[in-house]
């Protein structure tokens, strides 16, 4: 069993060490948090329990081949043989026995890393509201009053509790490091919780396709310290736009996070990235409960679609 | 190699009295019992979609159950359906005696009627639902409802005119031992759209009321 | 939307439908690979005709394939319709990896061709080669290991096809006209539907595969019914092939798995044409439905593939082994266990869509426990391989790397079908790995390794071994460039369907993956050298007499290629391996008694009917030409119903000329050298065995 993790542990270090991982850490192989840490952990747990099964395919395979060749007519040969009780026991019984073992630990890894599930902890958690928008994502921190677009920053050892929906088709949100993805649909929430161990820098992305902008939908999810990120809320409440109704509209058209930053002319944060001093109260809430309220909403109002128009998102209840 | 009177197929045999055609009809009546497999998976899931779309979000501000069933109306069908059951089964005994095919032709004549006869009340069903605004695009809810039943209309239109063809070929044809296995899966398929009928009558109007 | 105000006589269709009409507006890279696919799809299908009529092979086309209801012709149409599409899905493949190797930052293609074309890949791959090539191939070969004459319901069985190459056709259509859907071979809603894609794309894919589906439930009943119906006296269900028993659980498969995607199909069309709400965003639509109906058929799906190609090495293993497959009854409880499982697992696809702990839980245990019975199966492969005599011919190759290969496809799903794990490589390379790992070394290896063993049978001649052999190796060398970078690069957090990607780090992997897709090409290239050789030289490899591997099941006990009838009298079976036993016990090649007129069903246009009418009525639907849609249902059911007033559906052949043949082969099968294994690949193999049995050991 060592041996095994240590051979594989080599080969995901092959993985790990390749140059970029220098700057932004992209891989739960690399994680940041305790959660990406307990999955790279399980996922060579399980690579060392299979290899009880596989290693002798492996080895018997070309052995069985090359001694029981047809020109080996030393070998010997039972052309009638097709029974045996024990290796009957066998087969059967070491796979059982190996899924018995891994289904126990899956039944306490998946009950522990429960995306639903909050993270215990002394530090009060940071609550974030994502919304997905055709190529870009919108954070709003509910409890600062401030949103941003593709850039996530959160303090470290705090608990970070995301609600997720989004205001188009169907995506996936995904930080690597940090923790495993979860969809966001149009008119339903879900929830991930994480917590981030170590400062840095993080990929964070949407794995789910959604149209030709889709590889531009990547964030950089940034942990800061406690006093860093104060700094930062502050810079962000600074900001020069406030995210209103209309600039909502604008941001929603199908566009990268550099499209509409340009749409918006914004010039606060960095390159792709927009910050808003202010959210109006209930942003989340309203773009969650939209296609619920039982009217139809016409493609031209429904972010996203060939008809979009943001005018028309503007007057909801034309 | 089988006994006289064991029976080569589920559902009902022609016997051995009817020789090659009772041979025959083992094989494709089998097989349209799995196809029938197939169908009411279909149906089924088609059910569970239902199901999923008929509560509140569904219904999406909608009509609801309450203000669409027209449960006289339904009740209507059913009983035409159920009766159009029996008379062909008659139909199908009148071929196993092997009574004379006017018989058999007037039995399926009058299953078609009633057949249509419920046709005509889910049309005037969806008519009235139609006319009230329940219309499929209007939610979730009433796209499932407009599915499940019209999906059995569909089948039972395709059953009417498979009952057209089938009195063309006993005049045409007379009762060849291929027509007969026709008769026989056609009864299946009428029988099986009973029980179907029943599982919409419960769940999508007695179910929706409750 | 441009089509929606204009009434014209054609629907939605006009000059701006023609992708060669809009390279020409507007020229670039991609916009020429797209022009240049329809200008290879255009002449490829001329370039055909033209053959066809230079070869004057019209006539014989249609009597002896296109009206032909015989089980074995219709095997193998499936199978020449697979390999077709086959070379388009391979050639799509391969741009995408050359698009992704030069993608860092960019490519050569447009983001919207790219989706194209993994939609139409992944599309063509499962619906129209996967499934084609194990439907062809067991049409072929199951109603001869079971001793029958033919299928159950040899037109319908016609009908299938049609109805299959209809959705191919269509899906060749889409390159001239209008455009695939960019939704992936899944097509997710509300992405497909109507206000997010109003084009003719997603119409495209809804309607090859609702016809394609229907072909294939119906192949399904048959195939059922074909083996619990018409097995050759004395062959219970316990006496048959392996073969056949993994076909009859992947046609139960069929027919319960297929029924989700269709409704799935039909439900998006509703929402698409007539406004129905079940997956829209608004008024009460659920797109989760979509996604639980696609998955409750497309992990059986999966299985329907692989469940066969495990038969075929279940026969090609004890074959070229010299031996009895071991564990005979733990194989089939095994593939029942597999085919059962299948349909309690679909929910992994989806973990992360926020249901609850407890829900992952039970379906990712479920999907682990599928590992138990397929790795029982590798198991008894090896044992079987245990003290035999092993010829290393071309499908044996396949084999092998099939056990090392689809070992780690097992290894890396046991990973996925842990929900901790998928939540982090779902909708990555990795999954992009997984499923390729377990469908080119388990699925199309198997369809090779059948391909390379019954050919013969069909033909009769053999494949060139050396050709072949190149074949295979690339095959399994090109795997593994491909597809294990992919596992890497998934970990690292590239997710599938990326057109273009930033990280430096992805690069080596890349060009790896690239070199192994050009890899996979020569393999390709390969196979086409080997069919072009064996063909010029068929002569030397001719092997009429029907047995050139010594084979164990009643299909090698009859000629090659077999008489339309198959079997001058229906065989009695003894025992499993039939043949083997009856070589041995030289119950083989015994003259018969007597002979008896064969009734055997007529040709029928009805197959060519429903090709044409329905990929018109394809067409009409995608392109909302609703006239055209109304003729061609209406041609199609006028003719089907009018056939069933025609009861003279069969002809017989009389009893003299079967007993001429049989007797003419008989002669010849007595007068031929007997063969040992070790001559096995040579010309002197002209399909009869010598009989090789252990030292010490004598009949
Ligand atoms: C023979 C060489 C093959 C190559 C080079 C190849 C390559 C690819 C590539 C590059 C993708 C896109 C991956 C992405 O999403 O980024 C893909 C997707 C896919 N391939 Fe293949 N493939 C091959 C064979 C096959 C075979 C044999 C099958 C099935 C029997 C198959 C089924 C699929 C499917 C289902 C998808 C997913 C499409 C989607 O995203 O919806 N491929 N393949
Ligand atoms: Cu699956």
């Amino acid at each position: 069993m060592m041996q095994i993790r240590c051979l594989f542990s080599t080969l995901t270090l092959f993985v790990v060490l390749s140059p970029a991982f220098a700057q932004t850490r992209d891989s739960f192989l690399q994680p940041a948090g305790p959660i990406a840490d307990a999955q790279r952990t399980e996922l060579l747990q399980i690579l060392g329990w299979t290899m009880i099964a596989i290693i002798p395919v492996f080895l018997l395979v070309p052995l069985i081949l090359w001694h029981y060749r047809y020109r080996n007519t030393s070998a010997r040969y039972t052309p009638e043989w097709d029974r045996s009780r024990m290796l009957e026991v066998l087969m059967w019984g070491v796979p059982v026995i190996i899924v018995c073992i891994l289904s126990a630990q899956l039944v306490r890894t998946t009950h522990d890393l429960d995306p639903y599930r909050p993270i215990a902890s002394d530090t009060p958690e940071l609550r974030v509201q994502v919304i997905g928008l055709d190529w870009k994502w919108l954070f709003i921190y509910p409890d600062h009053n401030i949103a941003t677009v593709n850039a996530l920053t959160i303090p470290v050892d705090t608990p970070v509790a995301f609600e997720l929906t989004t205001d188009t088709v169907m995506q996936s949100f995904l930080i690597s490091s940090l923790a495993g993805q979860i969809y966001t649909m149009p008119g339903m929430q879900t929830q991930l919780h994480v917590i981030a161990t170590e400062t840095g820098t993080f990929q964070g992305e949407n794995t789910q396709f959604n149209g030709i902008g889709f590889t531009d939908q990547k964030f950089d999810t940034t942990v800061l310290s406690n006093s860093d990120f104060s700094a930062w809320l502050a810079q962000v409440q600074a900001a020069d736009l406030s995210l209103t109704e209309e600039r909502y509209a604008t941001l929603a058209a199908p566009s990268t996070g550099a499209q509409a930053k340009a749409a918006l002319a914004s010039t606060s944060g960095p390159d792709g990235v927009v910050y808003f001093a202010s959210v109006p109260d209930g942003m989340f809430e309203s773009v969650l409960h939209r296609y619920m309220h039982g009217n139809e909403i016409p493609a031209s109002a429904q972010p996203g679609t060939a008809a979009y128009q943001p005018n028309a998102l503007e007057e909801p209840d034309q | 190699m089988t006994q006289p009177n064991a029976k080569l197929h589920p559902g009902l045999n022609l016997g051995h009295h009817h020789g090659e055609a009772h041979n025959q009809a083992e094989t494709v009546v089998f097989g349209f019992w799995v196809f029938l497999m197939s169908d009411l998976i279909l149906f089924g899931l088609t059910f569970a979609s239902y199901i999923t779309l008929a509560n509140n979000m569904g219904m999406a501000s909608g009509p609801t159950p309450a203000d669409i069933i027209d449960l006289v109306n339904v009740f209507a069908q059913t009983v035409l359906l159920l009766v159009s059951s029996l008379t062909f089964g008659v139909a199908s005994l009148t071929m196993r005696h092997k009574m004379p095919a006017k018989v058999t032709i007037a039995w399926l004549g009058l299953s078609l009627v009633l057949g249509l006869a419920f046709l005509g009340l889910a049309a005037l069903d969806f008519l009235n639902m139609a006319n009230q605004g329940a219309v499929p695009s209007r939610s979730g809810y009433l796209s499932g409802l407009w599915s499940l039943v019209g999906l059995h209309a569909v089948h039972v239109t395709a059953g009417c005119f498979w009952i057209m063809i089938m009195i063309a070929q006993i005049a045409v044809l007379g009762l060849h031992p291929i027509v007969k296995s026709r008769v026989l899966r056609l009864g299946l398929f009428w029988h099986f759209l009973d029980i179907v009928w029943i599982g919409i009558f419960s769940i999508v109007y007695l179910g929706g009321l409750l | 939307m441009s089509g929606e105000a204009q009434t014209s006589w054609l629907g939605r269709l006009n000059i701006d439908s023609l992708s060669i009409w809009r390279a020409i507006e507007n020229p670039s890279v991609s916009e020429f690979v797209g022009a240049g696919a329809a200008l290879v799809a255009i002449f490829g299908g001329i370039g055909a005709l033209v053959l066809i009529t230079w070869l004057r092979a019209w006539g014989t086309l249609w009597r002896d394939w296109l009206t032909s209801t015989d089980h074995k012709k219709i095997g193998v149409m499936y199978c020449v319709l697979a390999l077709v599409m086959l070379l388009r899905g391979v050639i799509e493949g391969v741009v995408m990896r050359t698009q992704q190797a030069f993608g860092m930052g960019g490519g050569f293609l447009a983001p919207e061709h790219f989706s194209e074309l993994f939609s139409t890949h992944g599309t063509i791959m499962i619906f129209f080669v996967a499934m084609p090539f194990i439907i062809g191939i067991t049409n072929y070969v199951m109603p001869l290991q079971l001793g029958a004459r033919d299928m159950s319901f040899p037109v319908l069985n016609q009908i299938s096809l049609a109805l299959t190459a209809t959705g191919a056709a269509l899906v060749m259509i889409s390159l001239v006209l209008g455009e695939f859907a960019t939704g992936g071979w899944t097509n997710y809603p509300p992405y497909t539907g109507k206000d997010f894609q109003p084009g003719p794309g997603p119409d495209y894919w809804i309607w090859a595969i609702v016809l394609s589906g229907l072909g294939t439930t119906l192949t399904g009943i048959n195939f059922a019914v074909t083996l619990y119906k018409e097995r050759a006296p004395g062959m219970t269900l316990f006496r048959m092939p392996i073969f056949c028993w993994t076909v009859l659980c992947a046609s139960i498969v069929m027919i319960f798995a297929l029924p989700p995607l269709t409704l799935a199909a039909l439900m998006l069309a509703a929402d698409r044409y007539l406004d129905f709400h079940f997956f829209t965003n608004d008024l009460g639509g659920n797109m989760m439905n979509y996604v639980n109906l696609f998955w409750l058929f497309g992990h059986p799906e999966v299985y329907l593939l692989v469940i066969p190609a495990y038969g075929v090495f279940s026969e090609v293993v004890p074959t070229f082994s010299g031996k009895r497959l071991y564990g005979y009854n733990s194989m089939v409880y095994a593939t029942m266990a597999i085919a059962v499982l299948s349909f309690c697992v679909w929910l992994h696809h989806f973990f992360t869509m926020g249901q609850s702990a407890n829900v992952n839980i039970a379906f990712g245990i479920a999907s682990m426990a599928i590992a138990v019975p397929t790795g029982v199966k590798i198991y008894n492969w090896v044992a079987t391989m245990y003290r035999a005599r092993i010829r290393m011919t071309v499908p044996m190759i396949y084999a092998t790397g099939f056990f090392f290969l689809f070992t780690i496809g097992g290894l890396t799903g046991v990973m996925l079908a842990n929900p901790v794990i998928s939540y982090q490589v779902h909708n990555t390379l990795f999954l992009v790995a997984h499923f390729h790992n377990v469908l080119i070394p388990g699925v199309l290896f198997g369809i090779f390794a059948g391909y390379h063993f019954w050919f013969p049978k069909v033909f009769g001649f053999r494949l060139e071994e050396r050709w072949g052999k190149r074949a295979a190796c690339l095959w399994v060398v090109g795997f593994c460039f491909t597809f294990l970078p992919l596992y890497a690069l998934g970990l690292m957090g590239m997710p599938r369907r990326s057109v273009m990607w930033d990280d430096p780090a992805f690069q080596p992997f890349m060009w790896l993956a690239l070199v192994g897709a050009l890899t996979i090409l020569s393999a390709v290239t390969a196979l086409g050298i080997q069919l072009w050789v064996s063909v010029r030289n068929r002569a030397a490899t001719a092997c009429p007499l029907g047995d050139p591997w010594n084979g164990r099941t009643l299909e090698w006990s009859i000629p090659s290629p077999p008489p339309p009838y198959n079997f001058a009298q229906v065989p009695q079976v003894r025992t499993r391996d039939d043949f083997t036993d009856a070589k041995a016990t030289g119950r083989a090649y015994q003259p018969l008694s007597a002979y008896e007129d064969i009734e055997m069903p007529r040709n029928t246009a009805i197959g060519m009917i429903v090709l044409i009418g329905s990929t018109l009525l394809g067409l009409a639907l995608i392109f909302w030409i609703w006239w055209l849609a109304i003729v061609s249902v209406g041609v199609m059911l006028t003719a089907l119903i009018g056939r069933t007033f025609w009861l003279n559906t069969t002809y017989t052949i009389p009893a003299e000329e079967i007993a001429r043949d049989h007797q003419a082969w008989l002669a010849e099968v007595h007068a031929a050298q007997r063969i040992t294994r070790a001559e096995e690949t040579q010309a002197a193999n002209r399909g009869r065995a010598a009989l090789e049995l252990p030292q010490g050991v004598s009949v």
